[in-house]
Formats: C-alpha cells, sequence, structure tokens
C-alpha cells in the first residue's frame, strides 16, 4: 500500500480573478493527523473542497488512493466521499433531525444495514464523543462544542479512510478544544484512519499534528513536524507561530503614512 | 444584461436537473418526507387561503351587487362572482399569497441550509441535496398549490364569502345565486383552466424559490435577498403567465 492517502501534486487553483494556490505539493499520509496552517482567508477550506471533488483545480492534480479526483464520473465521486467524513467549522447538522438520526443519516442512505445494526453504530459512535445520552436532543439545543461532537460522530459513522476537520477549534471555549483535541487524536489512532486538520490554531493543532504544512499566498511556506516548524529561520513563519502583531506581515493596512495623510489634510 | 443571462441560463440547468431528478427520486421518495413537506408547504398556508378567500368573495358580491342592481341584474351575482373567481382571481390571488407565505419560506430554508453548510454536508455524505431537499419539496409545491386553490375559490363563492354578502346580507335569492352560477359554469371551460393555471403557477413558484434558495449567497444578506426575489419574481411570473394563460385558454385576442 502506497504511504500516501491524498497527493496533490503543483496544485494551482484560482477564484474569478484571484489566485488561491499556485504550485502546491502536499503529501497526506496514512494513519497519520496532517496539519494545513495558514492565515485566514488563505484557502485552507478550499484545499478540502478539491480533496472531496466538490471543485475542481485549475492545474495539476489531487489523488485520493491513487485515483484521480477530478477525472472520476459523478457516480464515482459518490462513492469515494462515501470514503470521506468532513467536519464542518458549524457542524452541519440536518436541523430538521435528532442528534441520533443525524448520526443515523449516512447509514440509513449507504450501509443498507438493519435498524438494530445502525442503532448499534450510532450508540457507538456517540459513546466515543461522550454524547450518547444526548441522542434525543435536537441540534439547535447543542451547544456548538457539543455540535461539532455530534458532527464528528455522524463523520465516523460509515467507518471512513480520511476525516478532514474544517478549522475545528473556532469560538470554543478551552475545555470543548480540550475535548475536540483528545477526540481527535483518538479517533485517528484507535480507528485507524487519517485526519486532516484545517486551522490557524497553530498550538493547539501543533499539539496534535504528526506533520504540518503552513500555507499562505498560494504556497507552501514551510513543512515539517512541530520542532521543524518551531526552528524556522523565517520571520513569517516566526510571526505566524507565535501571533507577533508585527513583523513581515505589517500591523498597518498598506498606504501612505501618518505623517503624509495629515500633511495632505494641511495639518502639518 | 450578461450576468441577467447568466442566471436565466443557471436557472434553467437548475430545472433540467431538478426534473432529471423528479422521476427516478419519487419512485424510492420516502413516503415521510413528502408528507412533512406538503405539511409545511401547503398545511401552514391554509389560514391564510381561508382567511383572504372569504374576505375576497365578500368584496366581490359588494361590488358586483352595487353594479348588477342599477341594471336590475342582481339575481346574476352567483355569475359574476362564480366565472370571476374560477377562471382567474382564485388561481392568481392563490398564487400571490402563496409566493409569499410558502415560496419566501422555502427559499429561506434552502438558503440557510446552504449557508450553514447542510448541502456541502449532504454532498460530502454522498448525498444528493437535488434528490433529498429540493424534489420533495417541488412535489409538495405543486400538490398543495392547486389544492389551495380549489379551497380559496369555495372559500370566496360559498356561505362564508359572496354569498353571505350577497343573499344574506344584500338580499339575493338564494336559488338564483346558485343556478345562475351552475349555468354560466362549465366545467370543461372554466373550472379546469382555472386548474391548469394553478399547475402552472405552482411550476413557477417551486422553481423559482428553489433556485433562489440553493444559489443564495452563503450570508444572511444573501438569504435575505434571496427571498425578497423569489416573492417579487413569483408575483411577475403569476401576473405575467396569467396573461398568456388567459390569452390562449379563452381566447378572445
Amino acid at each position: 500500500m502506497p504511504e500516501n492517502l491524498v497527493t496533490v501534486r503543483d496544485l494551482h487553483f484560482n477564484r474569478g480573478s484571484r489566485t488561491i494556490y499556485s504550485g502546491v505539493d502536499i503529501d497526506i499520509r496514512r494513519g497519520k493527523i496532517t496539519a494545513i496552517l495558514g492565515p485566514s482567508g488563505t484557502g485552507k477550506t478550499t484545499l478540502l473542497r478539491l480533496i472531496s471533488g466538490q471543485l475542481k483545480p485549475g492545474q495539476g492534480t489531487v489523488e485520493f488512493d491513487g485515483q484521480r479526483v477530478a477525472d472520476l464520473k459523478r457516480s464515482e465521486l459518490f462513492e469515494l466521499r462515501k470514503r470521506l467524513g468532513m467536519l464542518f467549522q458549524t457542524g452541519a447538522l440536518l436541523t430538521d433531525l435528532s442528534v441520533f438520526e443525524n448520526v443515523a443519516y449516512p447509514l440509513r442512505e449507504h450501509s443498507g444495514k438493519s435498524d438494530q445494526e445502525i442503532y448499534r453504530i450510532v450508540l457507538d459512535k456517540l459513546e466515543a464523543v461522550g454524547l450518547r445520552n444526548a441522542r434525543n436532543l435536537m441540534p439547535s439545543e447543542l451547544s456548538g462544542g457539543m455540535a461539532r461532537r455530534v458532527a464528528l460522530a455522524r463523520a465516523i459513522a460509515l467507518g471512513p479512510d480520511l476525516v478532514m476537520y474544517d478549522e475545528p477549534f473556532t469560538g470554543q471555549d478551552p475545555i470543548s478544544m480540550g475535548v475536540l483535541i483528545k477526540l481527535i487524536r483518538s479517533v485517528n489512532d484507535e480507528l485507524g484512519i487519517t485526519s486532516v486538520v484545517v486551522s490557524h490554531d497553530v498550538n493547539e493543532v501543533l499539539s496534535i499534528a504528526d506533520y504540518a504544512y503552513i500555507v499562505a499566498d498560494g504556497k507552501v511556506v514551510c513543512h515539517g513536524d512541530a520542532n521543524t516548524l518551531r526552528d524556522s529561520q523565517s520571520d513569517w513563519v516566526q510571526q505566524f507561530l507565535n501571533g507577533r502583531a508585527d513583523g513581515p506581515v505589517s500591523f498597518h493596512y498598506p498606504g501612505p503614512s501618518m505623517e503624509d495623510d495629515l500633511k495632505a489634510g494641511g495639518l502639518v | 444584461m450578461i450576468s441577467w443571462l447568466s442566471h436565466l441560463g443557471r436557472s434553467f440547468i437548475f430545472l433540467l436537473q431538478l426534473l432529471a431528478a423528479l422521476i427516478p427520486a419519487s419512485s424510492k421518495l420516502r413516503v415521510r418526507l413528502l408528507t412533512q413537506q406538503i405539511w409545511s408547504v401547503g398545511n401552514q398556508s391554509l389560514v391564510i387561503i381561508v382567511v383572504s378567500g372569504i374576505f375576497v368573495g365578500m368584496v366581490l358580491a359588494l361590488q358586483g351587487y352595487r353594479t348588477l342592481v342599477t341594471f336590475g341584474a342582481e339575481e346574476s351575482l352567483g355569475v359574476v362572482v362564480g366565472l370571476s373567481i374560477v377562471r382567474e382571481l382564485g388561481p392568481v390571488l392563490t398564487g400571490l399569497l402563496f409566493a409569499g407565505r410558502a415560496g419566501s419560506a422555502l427559499a429561506a430554508e434552502i438558503g440557510l441550509m446552504r449557508a450553514t453548510e447542510q448541502i456541502d454536508g449532504l454532498e460530502l455524505m454522498a448525498v444528493d441535496p437535488v434528490r433529498r431537499l429540493l424534489v420533495p419539496r417541488f412535489i409538495a409545491v405543486m400538490v398543495s398549490l392547486p389544492l389551495l386553490t380549489a379551497i380559496f375559490s369555495c372559500m370566496a363563492i360559498g356561505a362564508a364569502g359572496a354569498h353571505l354578502i350577497g343573499v344574506d346580507l344584500l338580499g339575493v335569492d338564494s336559488g338564483a345565486y346558485w343556478s345562475q352560477m351552475k349555468a354560466a359554469v362549465d366545467f370543461n371551460h372554466d373550472v379546469l383552466n382555472g386548474v391548469i393555471k394553478s399547475v402552472v403557477f405552482a411550476f413557477g413558484v417551486g422553481w423559482i424559490s428553489l433556485y433562489q434558495g440553493f444559489f443564495a449567497a452563503p450570508t444572511s444578506e444573501g438569504v435575505g435577498r434571496a427571498t425578497t426575489r423569489t416573492v417579487v419574481l413569483s408575483s411577475l411570473f403569476i401576473l405575467g403567465s396569467n396573461f398568456v394563460l388567459t390569452a390562449l385558454l379563452f381566447g378572445g385576442l
């Protein structure tokens, strides 16, 4: 079995006239947690959509387990997506179904299993995220962190090969954050799946990632394990990882200086 | 102009997708999904349709009587009310009310599902959102609007609407009211054509509202715009196609 589950080569992608990616190589290794880090608006979510085939690259290839995602027919793409689980930023639970039915949903659609088997699997998955007793609640009754845990249970219901997390830590309190970090690690290791985490919460992600890529301005700026990144000589990487307000990325929006503006207003 | 054309093109492609999914999806459609939608689309529009029907019938009787009585022809009130409701006012007003009540709600619901990533979520679970979300709603609209039109017309013509004002208050003979109406309103020519109209309107409202919701920009602003456009475009569609249908079905041009 090849080492990579997902291989991205020379990826180019434009949205309108805006360049999102210009030549990106990314390897996602089987059984590992790979983190994609980068500032807001660098198209990290776009990368996940390219892997799931919701978008097609302008140039270059995205391969999932040896198959070129962009070349797949719709039916083949749907087969591939059964092997993918994705955790959306908002959880994306179906609001008209209870927690139990949300987790059961992909099973009912695809597995052809009996109600009893589905009941067992759903309880299993909800137990894994600690929400077995919340199974009768509706999504509107859940906190943000709980909704994400339910979404995680749903994402792993079909036993996927790859789970993708889109900004899993955004807007979480420290406890939910800790729970999610623990869950991502344990789900990855116990179920033997592969994980991709897209985020800008540097410390949380680096604490669990086996390998990380930092993406900015359409390129991979730096990649390696957590220590390699922390030891990076690049000022930009240091500013990003340590969250400094000023550095290569200036605090001020580019333009004329304050002095010039005052002069222009006739004040100096 | 170009963006307007591209919208038009995209909405036709969307319609083809919807219709293509209609037959295979409805053969394995879960009954619960459909009844749920008929409940929310149809049943929840019932009150506004019933109340509006009563008032429209009442006002029609009042105005019709005032005109007819000057010719001594007030006994023909049933004809005036029956024909205008069955041919025009019933389908058109029900369509407009339905677009405002149910069409806007559909656009907002689907638009919010887009904004909260539920539609992406379905796609990623290898579930076709057109089949799971749109087809049941479209069928529900196609079933509900003609039925609501029938209810509206009955309420307008019947004992609580025009009959109450014309017969019980203004003194038109009840027998004359019904028998003249029965003699003048033809089933094939009038009632069936009204049904055809309401089916066309249902098609338009379903198409417009689902399209607007499905392609809404995923922001609160975008969802707001989708609902507004649904009401505006559906209303224009109904009024415009009504003129064409009247010309085609009843002739006279």
